[in-house]
């Protein structure tokens, strides 16, 4: 692929472009966009749990009966809004925009493996997002059996959960051909001198993930085709012998098992938080270092933690099905490796608080959001222990209190890291800078009402209020001590989409504002702060390609005549 | 400037990109197709009786099937090793031999099908034929789906021949790659769906 | 490769090709003995995986690979061998089914 010097449409410039920074930046815009709507959606929801049965404001008019939301559309929107956040939000922000972009840069190559192929990920993420938008339209509405689709629920559903398996068929094999990209690339174009141990710690994430990506997505592809198969040819692959719906006898073959599905379905689903996580572990690395200006405590430990939490989260899904009867023996096996798994997570949370020890720390907004991550996902990470152990489980499974947990790793944990990498990386890809009054209050307002939606929602899953209950558990007496949460909760949430505002409007801003010629304006190490500001679209990304002489992380060399050296530097 | 290791190999790992690419690829395809294997295992020993394969389908059919399968996998190989020995019209030849031996498995399937059809055995029927369906059918869209590849180097492809021809080789390479997965998959298939 | 190499290949195509066609012969004609199911099940699999050795080898170059490709390979199949047989696992000694 040589480089074009013949003139450019705007639509194979900008639109169709094959350049990696553009497909990120697509796959930026696009993704924030749909975090936004994911968002909302969630919003609305918690209008009816604070306020059962009250007519929802400004919405109400498209939502018919009253205003008030029914529940079968509540149903919908917790499906879309998992869905949503998980495969058009987050894994296309932390993997698809920041992993196209910074990869290729930070290991000194010029573009990715396959630009073609990145582009045709893109856009068939881009199509499964239209997919997944058409399911509103349908009769009956957007899926409503779950995130987790389980049959003989998702089997029996309306047309919306046919629309939405459609639409994961689309975004799994967009994903699949971008962890193909990436993986090709980090083995392949590393330049001269970047050896794996010299590859910043960023890079091993996205790569790690790639892998996750790569092997687990396809048997939940499978299942969907399966599931495809059971909706519209009439299978029962889900379907058991002799279900009765709504006091009729089903006339289906049956024969079939729920419990395939979930198996399937998990042996992606885990991986998956893991593909959630593991960039965000990422870019906090990267940010920590900078903004220590030390090296990282522990590199090697974090790679190889990093690697064994990849490989063992192979091998723990069943811990999402603890309920589902199955056998003791198996039960304990998967959850030794759950208790097992948990070690890496450790090793890296306690690599990267090291990492802070005898730092000359700097506490702009990026690293406000890398430090916010930590606690946060030491919270997350903690909760997860009395589910992974079967006995616990039994008491928590299904309960507000899984809500937490997972939230907690990923909003104010995966979340608030892209946050950092957001403010971090803004000026290598625009050349400008900003607004660090802006960006710190988007910082401890959503601190605050992070903590403030999600905290409250152990205490009530300790007391037993289920999961996906549109009434917020106002039907049930065991529930009637911990139901003036969900107000608070509610309130919580509202408030902290208002914070978000600070953040909308601090990108409008610094868009519109003057480019600062700055090169490197946060004194970091790594290639993609080396040569030019907002790298340059059809040229290649450097003046010259670098080669690499030391790690990535030599910041406070001693004798060095600045605080931070450059990989590419000579000795 | 042009993206390094597109013809050359990589010297540390010995690889041009396209072919890491592809293996990475059929790694991604070993788990989709073990998903449905997966499926099968746990289906049929979640129940007490299964259909023996060979009372339902045709294994003499099924067999020949096979055999043109693997016949394709040689000439495939066969088109690349022409074109390492230069000799291009050889490599029409075997390419051509590829997409008639690839396109008789699906006249076979073809008939395979209607015939179930015609006995009133759909997919629906139990989950043995479901299973069948559903597996030989994705298997049925991948040996589509080579063909169309396969087709597209043999005929307006075939011009990269004259332009780069060692890259022309390499894309040879990864197709007949990606074919003797389809091959292998069947190897698989047939002994499971049909034999046991 | 060179000239001599590939023309030394194509006879090892040639007779992994006869080796497959007689395995072919040979997994159908166990067919036919009627073997009890986990004989036949174990029998079938044992052929496949020869058949699938030797395409894979052979035809695929894997016996000639590099160690990226080794690496890769040894992942996918230890991931597909846990997605065979772990949930088979729940089924043992488990309370419903």
């Amino acid at each position: 692929m040589s480089s074009d010097h013949h003139k450019q449409s705007f639509w194979t410039k900008y639109v169709f472009s094959t350049d990696h920074k553009i497909i990120g930046i697509q796959y930026g815009i696009t993704s924030l966009v749909w975090l936004l709507f994911g968002f909302g959606l969630m919003m609305i929801m918690r209008y009816q749990l604070a306020y059962p049965e009250s007519p929802v404001p400004f919405v109400g008019g498209i939502l018919g009966d009253g205003g008030i939301l029914p529940s079968e559309m509540y149903n919908s929107l917790g499906v879309m809004h998992g869905t949503i956040m998980i495969f058009l939000g987050v894994v296309p922000l932390a993997f698809g925009a920041f992993g196209n972009y910074f990869v290729p840069l930070q290991i000194g190559a010029i573009d990715m493996a396959f630009p073609k192929l990145n582009a045709t990920s893109y856009w068939m993420y881009f199509l499964g997002s239209v997919i997944m938008a058409i399911g509103f339209f349908v009769p009956g509405g957007a899926a409503n059996s779950g995130w987790t689709s389980y049959p003989p629920l998702a089997d029996i559903a309306t047309t919306g959960q046919t629309v939405w398996l459609f639409g994961m068929v689309m975004l799994i094999t967009s994903s699949l051909l971008g962890s193909i990209n990436i993986l090709a690339t980090v083995i392949q174009l590393r330049t001269e001198g970047m050896t794996w141990m010299k590859l910043p710690i960023f890079v091993w994430t996205q790569f790690i993930t790639a892998f996750l990506l790569l092997l687990a997505f396809p048997p939940l592809e499978a299942a969907g085709v399966l599931q495809l198969m059971d909706r519209l040819a009439g299978t029962s692959f889900f379907m058991p012998s002799g279900l009765v719906v709504s006091g009729e006898v089903l006339t289906n073959a049956g024969g079939g098992s729920p419990l395939l599905w979930q198996h399937l379905f998990w042996f992606l689903a885990h991986p998956e938080v893991y593909v959630l996580i593991l960039p965000a572990f990422g870019i906090v690395t990267e940010v920590i270092a900078n903004n220590t200006r030390k090296p990282i405590q522990g590199y090697k430990s974090l790679v190889y933690a990093m690697i064994f939490l990849g490989f063992m989260s192979f091998i723990v899904w069943a811990h999402h099905m603890y309920l589902t009867g199955m056998g003791t023996s198996i039960g304990a096996f998967f959850q030794t490796t759950t208790m097992i798994i948990s070690i890496p997570s450790v090793v890296i949370l306690t690599a990267l608080l090291l990492s802070l020890w005898g730092g000359s720390i700097r506490f702009n907004t990026p690293m406000l959001f890398a430090l916010g991550f930590l606690p946060m996902f030491g919270i997350g990470g903690l909760t997860g222990l009395p589910l992974g152990l079967a006995a616990s489980d039994i008491h928590l499974h299904d309960t507000y209190y899984v809500i937490g947990h997972f939230h907690y790793v990923v909003a104010p944990g995966t979340i608030f890291a892209l946050f950092a990498g957001i403010y971090y990386w803004f000026p290598k890809m625009t050349g400008k800078r900003t607004n660090e009054a802006l960006g710190k209050l988007h910082f401890f307002f959503s601190f605050i009402f992070m903590n403030g939606v999600f905290m409250p929602m152990f205490i009530q899953g300790l007391a037993g209020v289920s999961r996906r209950l549109w009434d917020g558990g106002e039907i049930y007496a065991h529930a009637a001590d911990v139901l003036y949460l969900n107000e608070v909760m509610s309130v919580s949430a509202w408030l902290l989409g208002l914070a978000q505002l600070f953040f909308i409007v601090n990108m409008i801003i610094s868009l519109k504002g003057k480019k600062t010629g700055e090169v490197n304006p946060w004194g970091a190490t790594t290639l993609d702060w080396t040569d030019t500001t907002s790298p340059p679209l059809d040229h290649g990304n450097f003046e010259k390609v670098p080669t690499v002489y030391r790690g990535p992380y030599e910041y406070s060399v001693p004798d060095a005549k600045e605080d931070f050296t450059p990989q590419s530097e000579k000795g | 400037m042009d993206i390094p290791f597109t013809v050359k190999n990589r010297p540390d790992t010995g690889l041009y990109n396209g072919k890491l690419g592809v293996w990475l690829f059929l790694a991604s395809e070993v788990m989709l197709f073990g998903g449905l294997f997966s499926a099968y295992v746990f289906l049929r020993t979640g129940v007490d009786t299964w259909p023996v394969g060979a009372d339902i389908l045709n294994v003499p059919l099924a067999t020949l099937n096979t055999m043109f399968l693997i016949s394709s996998s040689v000439t495939m190989v066969m088109s690349w090793a022409s074109l390492k020995l230069n000799d291009f019209s050889k490599f029409k030849l075997y390419a051509g031999l590829t997409l008639l031996l690839a396109c008789a498995f699906l006249v076979v399937k073809y008939f395979e099908y209607t015939a179930k059809f015609d006995h009133h055995l759909y997919p629906s029927t139990n989950n043995f034929l479901g299973i069948y369906f559903t597996m030989t059918g994705l298997h049925v869209l991948h040996v589509i789906g080579g063909i169309i590849v396969i087709f597209f180097f043999w005929m307006p492809g075939a011009k990269m021949w004259e332009s780069d021809p060692e890259r022309f080789v390499n894309r040879i390479e990864i197709v007949g790659l990606y074919w003797h997965f389809v091959d292998l998959v069947w190897i698989f298939l047939f002994p499971v769906l049909y034999l046991l | 490769m060179t000239p001599e190499e590939v023309k030394h290949h194509i006879k090892t195509y040639v007779l992994v090709f006869v080796a497959l066609a007689c395995l072919t012969v040979i997994t159908v004609g166990i067919s036919y003995l009627d073997l009890a199911t986990g004989p036949a099940i174990i029998l079938a699999l044992i052929v496949a995986s020869i058949k699938g050795s030797l395409v894979a080898c052979y035809f695929m170059h894997l016996i000639d690979e590099k160690v990226t490709i080794y690496w890769t390979l040894l992942a996918t199949v230890a991931m597909f061998m846990v997605l065979m047989f772990l949930p088979l696992g729940t089924m043992l000694n488990n309370t419903q089914m």
